[in-house]
């Protein structure tokens, strides 16, 4: 059985910080298919329309009758494990310095035989629960648990390196002065963060989500404003070393389209906050995480950003917003690839409209913070890499695959 | 003529003198742009005023090798700063009201001191009236013809942001110019202007007046001006000292940021 990890001592300062490196990368256009999958958390497989033959690894045609008509399709992801082995020895640097790793073959129930990547509880014989996880490299692979989740299978040092589980984790909340920053607070004190940095802007406006969280045991609260770069790097010179989790919940929403409230000072605040927000985080504490990204226990493991699924799709009425979004999430990708190589992921969660003061016309269904705070951090606990939360969002993804310019010309609050 | 030239030549050259050799101090009243400096509060959904913010073009590397310079942003009434005419409403139409075409004659003047700085940490929503004033004059003589008005409050030695605007629920607690006195001084004693130690000329409390904010509607109505956010009013004498005080030319400017200076006789 895996054992609870312990509770991560400081960081010794004599020994020489392990350099993060990757396991190895490059995907063919079809295994990419499988990546698309495993960034929803979603358990799917080329299902062939033809013979209905279920096939792993990806490929262009049908391995059973060479028909071309593959499709992706949520399949069982149960199978037995057929045989599993130890890695002692890797010529892979990546391997060589997690030794020793646990690989299986497992016979899913669909069909194919796959290999996988083994969570320590597992013996031949057994029924597994597989994934689609994303690894270090940002490639999909599939990993296989027991068949019910043991007690301890989140500590499974093995599968932490693909999942970013808080437990023992030190997340920095960017924006402590929103509920949303409170109740995000209370999710990853809830999963076992270690501590959670907190940071606040414009202390001479009062928030009572930040006064909460000043309460909470495991909690420092920094002065932090993504508008200005002496206070970033400030706070990076403070903690850069120590954020293994970062929170980017920075929100600025001011309802209003472009001609019907043309004004750039307002579309300038949002871009600020949103985009050039995102760049002085990611400039700042960005080269740090990267740099920590392989160091054991206080790795840092996972960008989180929490966008509005109008990044994806321009709601006019909230026009600009929209705007600052999209422009935000195209960065993170520019992120992602920049933070790759030291084995930091980032992951996007789109929300949905919140039930908040810049939302008093909207009408429902609209996300109360504190139901979905927890969903985000279970989402980033399981590795996926893009999060859609809540009805709205949800729609969005569904409806801008069917048909984009079909949402294009309906979207509305 | 030639002789009263001679006299303004010499007098300038006395007072260059004076500042070389010390005899006349310079007395700096402005505060420094940071980014820490709070801007006014004002209600979210209303327009705001972008806070001062520094971004380097480069520093000696590999954006420019030799050289140190920044990009900077800010409201133009951020930090210690100039309040034309043409910044309320009651002065839009009035020739010459911006920062491009106040006279610039106006930019230096003689500053009367009054200082309020007990009563004001008594009660932060202290307001300064006639009466205030007119015992003042008592002891220091009448505040001259074209001078400004320096209410000394103390108030620009709280450091802390939360604590300089103090705001509470109902607004902002802090000091400023009772409503009765704007019109006196504009009428009895023709100023320049006011100026205070807090984010703006009025009182945190103004808008609640029965003419609210009288010290933009009535004295930028008026063609005067404002001078809020000054430091080190205690080094100033009560009547004397020569401000300098000019606003950047920013065409159809509402203000700027100023370098305020104090002239004081030793």
């Amino acid at each position: 059985m895996i054992k609870a990890l312990p509770h991560p001592k400081w960081k010794d300062p004599r020994v020489r910080t392990r350099k993060p490196s990757m396991p190895p990368g490059n995907r063919s256009r079809e295994a990419q298919g499988l990546l698309s999958m495993a960034a929803r958390g979603r358990f799917a497989l080329q299902v062939c329309s033809n013979c209905g033959a279920v096939q792993y690894p990806p490929r262009q045609l049908c391995g059973k009758c060479l028909s071309e008509e593959l499709s992706w399709q949520d399949v069982s992801n149960k199978g037995t494990l057929l045989a599993e082995t130890t890695l002692q020895h890797s010529n892979d640097i990546y391997f060589r310095d997690r030794l020793p790793w646990k690989l299986g073959i497992v016979v899913a129930d669909v069909g194919p035989s796959m290999v996988v990547h083994l969570s320590s509880d597992c013996k031949q014989g057994d029924k597994v629960r597989l994934a689609l996880s994303i690894d270090a490299a940002g490639n999909a692979v599939v990993t296989a648990r027991p068949e019910k989740p043991t007690s301890n299978e989140k500590d499974d040092l093995q599968l932490r390196e693909m999942e970013f589980d808080p437990k023992h984790r030190r997340p920095l909340i960017v924006d402590g002065k929103t509920e949303m920053g409170l109740e995000l607070t209370k999710a990853f004190l809830s999963a076992g963060a270690r501590h959670v940095f907190v940071g606040y802007a414009k202390p001479w406006y009062e928030s009572q989500y930040l006064e909460e969280i000043k309460k909470l045991d495991k909690v420092s609260v920094y002065p932090l404003d993504v508008t200005d770069t002496d206070s970033v790097e400030e706070l990076v010179s403070m903690i850069g070393d120590k954020v293994e989790i970062m929170v980017n919940n920075s929100y600025h929403l001011r309802p209003g389209g472009l001609i019907d409230r043309f004004d750039i000072n307002t579309a300038h605040d949002e871009m600020e906050i949103h985009y050039y927000g995102l760049m002085r985080l990611a400039g700042c504490f960005g080269p740090v995480m990267r740099a920590m990204g392989a160091d054991g226990h206080h790795s840092a493991t996972a960008w989180l950003n929490i966008f509005s699924a109008y990044a994806w799709i321009n709601n006019p009425a909230v026009g600009t917003y929209s705007a600052s979004q999209a422009a935000a999430l195209s960065l993170s990708q520019c992120l992602r690839a920049e933070l790759t190589p030291g084995g930091v992921r980032v992951v996007n969660t789109f929300i949905g409209p919140i039930e908040d003061e810049w939302h008093q016309l909207a009408p429902p269904p609209k996300l109360l913070p504190a139901t979905i705070a927890p969903r985000i951090v279970s989402g980033l606990s399981k590795g996926i890499e893009d999060i859609p939360i809540g009805a709205v969002a949800e729609e969005i993804i569904e409806r801008l695959s069917e048909n984009p310019k079909e949402i294009e010309r309906t979207i509305k609050l | 003529m030639e002789k009263k030239q001679n006299e303004n030549e010499e007098t300038l050259s006395s007072l260059l003198g004076g500042i070389i050799n010390g005899g006349i101090q310079v007395i700096d009243l402005t505060m420094t742009l940071d980014q820490r400096t709070p801007t006014i509060v004002l209600p979210p959904e209303h327009g705001q005023s972008w806070p001062f913010r520094l971004e380097v073009i480069s520093k000696y590397d590999e954006r420019g090798p030799a050289t140190y310079w920044n990009n900077m942003s800010c409201g133009e009434h951020t930090g210690t700063h100039f309040d034309a005419p043409i910044h309320w409403i009651s002065g839009k139409d009035l020739p010459n009201n911006a920062t491009d075409t106040l006279p610039p004659d106006l930019f230096i003047a003689h500053a009367s001191v009054i200082d309020v700085s007990l009563e004001t940490k008594e009660d932060p929503d202290y307001l300064l009236t006639i009466e205030r004033i007119e015992e003042w004059e008592k002891i220091n003589g009448n505040i001259p013809v074209r001078s400004w008005v320096l209410m000394r409050t103390d108030w620009s030695k709280k450091t802390n942001p939360t604590e300089y605007l103090n705001h509470g629920d109902e607004g902002a607690n802090t000091p400023g110019p009772h409503p009765d006195l704007i019109p006196w001084l504009i009428e009895e004693r023709d100023v320049v202007g006011f100026g205070s130690e807090t984010v703006g000329t009025d009182a945190g409390q103004a808008a609640h007046f029965s003419h609210p904010f009288p010290c933009h509607h009535l004295m930028h109505g008026a063609g005067r001006c404002g001078l809020p956010a000054l430091i080190n009013l205690d080094l100033l004498p009560a009547q004397g000292a020569v401000v300098v005080a000019a606003p950047l030319k920013i065409r159809q400017g509402s203000g700027s940021p100023v370098r305020a200076l104090a002239l004081v006789g030793k």
